[in-house]
């Protein structure tokens, strides 16, 4: 196995036993990054020069015979709307083609801060709007099991670049499923965190109450590590929990004995592909053979969660994009003659099709007449959601569910019909409503493509939902096979 | 002919002077270079989040106490949404349905009368920044921002429309300017921008309840600006009204120098501000407990300390209103009274010949060197005989320009009071010889007379003589 194919627990203990050197590691991705980028397309922007300074530094911290970090010397890809200082960040839009922040987000500093390897920035929807990584203003991400189909979206950039082993591990953010689904249609594993658990400062935002940042990595092991590397408070961002972050790593035993797992009935009705059930059915009943209580449960108000989120998501989104402007920063049309046509004639050619479109709706949803009826609704919807998984979580551990409703789509196949592209999120967004956490991990293939799993904890239950992911990791071997790419 | 009668209500935006912005560490200090108190928070680069600053809350909270508003236990963050260039974001973060204060009230005084004014409420927001424009806007090549006050904390307090004449709105904003000055959380300087008020003008005809069509005024940089554009604007809607015309809701602005209120924008477009809660910044909870140890820490008001003036001093009420208005003043006034306890005295001297100099000079109390003791030292050498009330006001001329003692002053110019009976009589002896038709009409029954001889020997000694010895050695010389 090449280097750049391994996973960071492994790599460390590499370099812990002077094995190999974090320049190596570093050089081993970016070789792969040569050699397979072409086919798969999923960065924007790569930072080789600065990548190779920090391996070397960490390469110096061995030879010191400091303690290292787990991600020390770990080559970490980043999704392309987190901020890094001095590299350009453009959230895959022309509007930002040329932004380049003054700043870190709280997540770069405190990846740095334990000299984690940044080797770029991927590819991903614009501003995080689409579920198949085609809205990027710059170029279309292939899905590395088959590059005729879509790698899932948002963070599809930093699914295919685990997946194709371009990198280690990744960042993504998730606001209604962009890093669970492109998980699923990557096999790999993403976690969206608890809501507060990671501070979104310097990630821009789309949807605030929704948005969190999250690892995507070649196993569930990674996951943990990457957890106890971003999650804590910040206090620059005030809706970041003060909680006592645990050592996820403690939570990755082999053992699932004695917990009580919830599959909703209404996941496993509507539009679910037959040939995802029976790989869901097929995860349900190992999980059950290896000690869990599995049962049914309800969740009544879900079938309102997809226009629920929409909802919210594209009114928050319409005020949080309304920076871009051409005022202070980013793309400005500079033929307009006055300050309104400057406004919307940047608006206009800086945006693509489905950012104006959201833009578009949550202004709508938000507009004087139309309030009460649509986004104070969303919230009401929004309430009865989270009650619905207080309900459950009462008696359950955990819930377990399909991620996406079919594998990975062909590339173009849904980008005319927004409708049918929004549905990708059905088993994701009541997640993101309800601000709780969900892994997703590899749980099957239909036709060589993967399927995922999702397992929902409670409010900052990560680690029970590691402990259960590790425990299906460590008894069957989907996470081990590998793309050919 | 119907008689008309004019509702006014008030928008006063206060400047708060805490250390920092609102959401973020930059410095909120006045002036400095276009965008130097700037960071990426305030200026809304992507990514970044507002943090809300408490020491924001409990000025805001000190100023609605201060207002006899209610303190909402829970209150949050709108975002209302606008396209403005100096406004970073795009929208501006604010209070909308649950601001932190509501339901207080202020008593005016006018024409003798005191009037309670509704205060509906308060709420916090962040300023915008500032345009600046070569030349007029119309003409300028380009536009330049500024946003350093970007981020400013500011609160604005809205008014039940309970004003009925420009008098009323002006003594309102006076009133609400002082009762902020005294809690010590904004300096409410109009000219620097910290209290800034838009008028809200409509008519009716008297007996009616209905209110009429309103405009708003903006841009009134000064009390007497806003007394004048309410007045002006009252009587334009009269006219327009009487005419047979129809008042058209807009936003209007005061032309300074013509006089006049100018159409800026018809609010038939009105704007649609799509308020909703922020979602970047969590509710505002306040425990009572704290709202308490606020209320008990905030200073004497005017209301009560102009109560106690009247009381305690025996002082007119229109000294005690006067007095008590500008807190540096009455706390001076007290301050003096404690190295000089004559109430009324001080009071005069205050109001009259110390207010008088500061005016011309147009100085705020503040900003003269004079202190209390000075003060009181310089009444005490009028007390004592030492000088005359006339040459004090020279002597206090020369105390609020240099900050010297009055004692000081005294002794370099010389300007003791000449007492002395015997070198008065020598040289009123002079006066009596030189002035023989003046003395002869005194003589003659024209008491008035003596006015004259009295001035030519204050003149005589440069108005050092002691008025009283020279009037009483007069009469007993020309008897
Ligand atoms: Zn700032």
């Amino acid at each position: 196995m090449s280097l750049n194919q391994m996973t960071a627990h492994q790599l460390h203990q590499l370099m812990v036993n002077k094995e190999v050197s974090a320049e190596e590691i570093t050089t081993a991705v970016y070789k792969r990054i040569d050699a397979v980028e072409e086919k798969v397309k999923s960065f924007i922007t790569l930072t080789k020069e600065q990548a190779l300074e920090t391996a070397r530094n960490v390469d110096k911290q061995i030879a010191a015979g400091e303690k290292l970090s787990p991600l020390a010397g770990i080559p970490v890809a980043v999704k392309d709307n987190i901020c890094i200082t001095g590299v350009s960040t453009t959230c895959a839009s022309k509007m930002l083609a040329d932004y380049v922040p003054p700043f870190d987000a709280t997540v770069i500093e405190k990846l740095n801060a334990v000299g984690a390897v940044m080797v770029g920035k991927t590819n991903m929807d614009e501003f995080a709007m689409g579920s198949s990584t085609e809205t990027s203003t710059m170029h279309t991400t292939y899905n590395p099991w088959d590059t005729d189909r879509v790698p899932g979206g948002s963070s599809g950039g930093s699914a295919a670049a685990v997946a194709a082993d371009q990198c280690i591990v990744a960042l993504g953010t998730d606001t209604g499923g962009s890093i669970r689904q492109p998980a699923a249609f990557c096999g790999v594993v993403g976690i969206k965190p608890t809501y507060g658990a990671v501070s979104r400062y310097g990630a821009v935002p789309y949807a605030s109450s929704l948005d969190q940042i999250g690892p995507l990595t070649k196993d569930v092991t990674d996951g943990a590590l990457m957890l106890n590397a971003i999650c804590g408070h910040d206090h620059r961002d005030s809706t970041s929990a003060q909680y006592d972050v645990p050592d996820y790593t403690k939570y990755l035993e082999n053992n699932v004995q004695g917990l009580k797992i919830g599959i909703p009935k209404e996941y496993m009705a509507a539009g679910l592909g037959a040939n995802v059930r029976q790989v869901i059915e097929g995860a349900v009943a190992t999980l059950a053979n290896l000690g869990a209580e599995v049962e049914e449960v309800s969740l009544p108000h879900i079938k309102y969660a997809l226009p629920a989120y929409y909802l919210i998501a594209t009114a928050e989104a319409s005020s949080n994009l309304a920076r871009f402007d051409g005022v202070g920063f980013g793309y400005r049309d500079t033929d307009a003659d006055d300050i309104l046509q400057m406004f919307i004639k940047s608006r206009s050619e800086g945006f693509g099709e489905e950012v104006k479109r959201r833009i578009m709706l949550g202004t709508y949803a938000l507009s004087a007449g139309f309030y009460d009826a649509y986004y104070l609704k969303a919230l009401k919807v929004r309430t009865l959601i989270k009650q619905d998984f207080d309900q459950v979580f009462e008696k359950y551990d955990l819930i377990l569910s399909p991620t996406t409703p079919t594998p990975a789509f062909k590339v173009g196949e849904n980008i005319d019909d927004p409708i049918k592209m929004y549905l990708q999120d059905i088993f994701t967004s009541s997640v993101n409503l309800a601000g709780v956490p969900s892994i997703c991990l590899p749980c099957g293939f239909v036709d060589g493509l993967p399927v995922g799993m999702q397992l929902i904890g409670k409010p900052f239950g990560e680690g029970t939902m590691l402990r259960a992911a590790y425990t299906f990791e460590q008894n069957t071997e989907f996470h081990r096979q590998r793309p050919a790419l | 002919m119907t008689k008309w009668e004019a509702v006014i209500g008030l928008e006063v935006h206060v400047e708060l002077k805490t250390n920092t912005k609102i959401f973020c560490n930059c410095s909120t200090e006045f002036g400095g270079d276009p965008n130097t108190h700037v960071c990426p928070v305030c200026l809304g680069l992507p990514g970044t989040l507002p943090v809300l600053n408490k020491k924001v809350v409990e000025y805001a909270v000190k100023a609605g106490l201060a207002l006899n508003c209610e303190i909402a236990s829970y209150s949050k963050f709108d975002r209302k949404n606008y396209y403005y260039p100096d406004l970073p974001k795009n929208y501006q973060v604010s209070q909308f349905d649950l601001p932190i204060a509501k339901g207080g009230y202020l008593d005016i005084e006018v024409g003798g009368e005191t009037k309670r004014i509704g205060i509906h409420h308060m709420h916090m927001e962040e300023d915008a920044g500032k345009l600046v424009h070569q030349g007029t806007i119309m003409a300028s090549p380009y536009t330049l921002v500024d946003y350093n006050r970007g981020g400013m904390p500011l609160v604005e307090i809205v008014s039940e429309p309970d004003m009925r004449s420009a008098e009323e709105a002006r003594a309102y904003v006076e009133k609400l300017r002082s009762v902020i000055q005294y809690t010590g959380v904004s300096d409410c300087k109009m000219q620097e921008g910290s209290l800034r008020c838009d008028a809200n003008v409509s008519v009716r005809p008297v007996g009616t309840t209905k209110l009429g069509t309103k405009t708003e005024i903006k841009n009134m940089n000064s009390f007497k600006a806003l007394q004048r554009a309410v007045e002006y604007e009252i009587e334009r809607q009269i006219e327009v009204l009487e005419d047979g015309g129809k008042i058209v809701q807009e936003t209007r602005t005061w032309d300074e120098a013509k006089g006049i209120t100018i159409s800026m924008r018809s609010k038939e477009e009105a704007q649609d501000y799509r308020y909703f809660p922020d979602p970047d910044l969590v509710p505002v909870v306040i425990d009572e407990q704290w709202v308490k140890e606020l209320r008990d820490g905030l200073p004497e008001l005017p209301d009560s300390r102009k109560a106690r003036y009247v009381e305690q001093y025996s002082l007119p009420a229109y000294d005690a209103s006067v007095l008590t208005a500008i807190k540096e003043m009455s706390d001076f006034f007290e301050e003096v009274l404690d190295y000089f306890p004559q109430p009324k005295v001080v009071s005069n001297w205050i109001m009259g010949d110390l207010s008088g100099l500061l005016n011309a000079n147009q100085q705020e109390l503040t900003d003269s060197p004079i202190t209390a003791k000075q003060f009181a030292e310089l009444l005490k050498l009028i007390d004592q005989g030492t000088i005359s009330g006339k040459i004090a006001k020279t002597v206090l001329e020369e105390m609020v320009a240099t900050g010297k003692e009055p004692a000081t002053i005294v002794k370099e110019k010389g300007l003791v009071q000449i007492s002395d009976e015997g070198e008065l009589t020598k040289i009123i002896e002079e006066i009596i010889a030189n002035n023989p038709k003046s003395v002869e009409d005194y003589r003659n029954g024209k008491t008035a007379a003596i006015g004259f001889l009295v001035g030519q020997t204050m003149k005589a000694t440069k108005g050092k003589a002691n008025p009283g010895l020279v009037n009483k050695l007069l009469k007993e010389k020309l008897q």
